[in-house]
């Protein structure tokens, strides 16, 4: 009888635990929801001002911001954004491994790398993978604001115009459907070529106070967006991963009870019979 | 019926406005602008401050921005508002706080650590599950 009273209070435990993960699902469900939100909030920001940025580009031909010439490649630089939390699945770990690809391939042809981290995870994974890691930022919770990032990109645009480093990546989940998401490294400097190529026009702004100053302002503007979108674009995902995750969690412990309560009444049955058997052949020697 | 124009103001976080325009008066970085539709083509940074605006059939709304870009076209305006207002040296001490906090976090075992110690319990207790199953299937 022993064993049926430990496989009894096994149950009770596994029972707590899938309380806890089907309410963790359910946080994930509503939190994923308003993550998605945001994402598609931020998104006309970017549009605009890529299309704004492609204007003045084809515009203004003799300012060459830096920002828009290519360089050899001594350095490169990342931002890796992950999550600040747990328990989402392979989530942050499928991130890390794209990094290390990427990281090898640079390291082959002699160029190093410098980092940025936003999150948790990334902090701690960069502590133990090692890397010169420039600035760092967590805690930034379910509802990520720009200022939030302005620190981590300052720093890297800092590196970048000093010459540091001469290309800057940003990784992060993107946030394909509920079940799929997927690590990618986009190129934030110098801007890729496609999103300069606007078509010809013959008109141009009238600029106050001058083009340069306005340009300067919207490229750091620009590539603070596009951090902040990778953020937001990574909460959702984290809160899919998370909710994917538990769901799994949740359905394992309901077949594990299903199973251990058959094996629980197994044994109190045997007890029973053994017992009527005990008292049967005792009845029978008297 | 008066003349609109389009008129989106977005921050990176969100839309703020969208919709038609008869008039937009704000404060551009060299003074108070005021813009009607087929104004031509203009791009200037504008101050913190209210961006007055008067909607299709005379509406009248005020809108805060903490600076950010105004961009104007004939049939489009665009206000690309910053979400927070934005100095030269605010950022630079944003940028230096970030990169304490990377020092800070490369030295000390930082604030993963409870996460760290959950998820070994979790291991832990999944551990623990596949012995019982196994057990059982003897």
């Amino acid at each position: 009888m022993a064993g049926a009273k430990e496989i009894k209070s096994k149950i009770g435990s596994i029972n707590n635990t899938r309380k806890i993960t089907s309410a963790m699902e359910k946080v994930a469900v509503s939190k994923m929801r308003r993550a998605q939100e945001r994402v598609a909030h931020s998104r006309p920001y970017a549009e605009a001002m890529r299309k704004v940025i492609g204007n003045i580009a084809n515009g203004t031909i003799e300012y060459r911001h830096p920002y828009l010439t290519e360089r050899d490649v001594k350095s490169v630089g990342y931002i890796v954004i992950s999550t600040d939390r747990g328990l989402c699945g392979g989530l942050n770990t499928n991130e890390f491994k794209r990094v290390a690809q990427d990281l090898k391939a640079w390291k082959d042809k002699g160029v190093k790398a410098e980092f940025a981290v936003i999150g948790n995870k990334a902090t701690a994974f960069f502590k133990r993978f090692g890397g010169k890691v420039l600035a760092q930022q967590t805690g930034s919770g379910d509802t990520p604001r720009l200022a939030d990032v302005i620190g981590s990109v300052r720093v890297m645009l800092n590196a970048y115009s000093e010459g540091r480093i001469d290309r800057l990546y940003v990784v992060y989940n993107k946030f394909v459907n509920t079940m799929k998401q997927e690590p990618v490294i986009e190129q934030l400097l110098p801007l890729p070529k496609a999103e300069m190529s606007a078509r010809k026009h013959s008109w141009d702004y009238i600029y106050e106070p001058d083009p340069k100053v306005i340009l300067d302002q919207l490229l750091d503007r620009f590539i603070e967006s596009q951090v902040y979108q990778g953020v937001v674009e990574n909460a959702a995902s984290e809160q899919a991963a998370r909710m994917v995750a538990m769901k799994a969690a949740t359905d394992n412990a309901g077949s594990l009870m299903d199973e251990l309560k058959l094996v629980y009444n197994k044994a109190r049955q045997a007890a029973i019979t053994q017992e009527l058997s005990e008292i049967v052949g005792g009845a029978a020697a008297v | 019926m008066a003349m609109t124009v389009q008129l989106d103001v977005v921050s990176a976080e969100e839309r703020i406005f969208s919709g038609l325009v008869e008039s937009i008066q704000v404060t551009g970085s060299e003074g108070e602008l005021g813009i009607l539709p087929g104004h031509i083509p203009l791009l200037t940074g504008i101050k913190p401050g209210m961006v007055r605006i008067v909607k299709q059939f005379g509406e009248e709304h005020l809108i805060y921005v903490a600076g950010g870009v105004l961009e104007v076209q004939p049939h489009t305006v665009t206000v690309l508002a910053d979400v927070a207002i934005r100095a030269e040296d605010l950022d630079e001490q944003a940028a230096l706080a970030a990169q304490k906090k990377a020092q800070e976090a490369m030295q000390h075992a930082g604030a993963d650590f409870n996460y760290a110690e959950a998820a070994a319990q979790l291991a832990e207790a999944i551990a623990q599950l596949r012995l019982i199953q196994k057990l059982r299937k003897k």
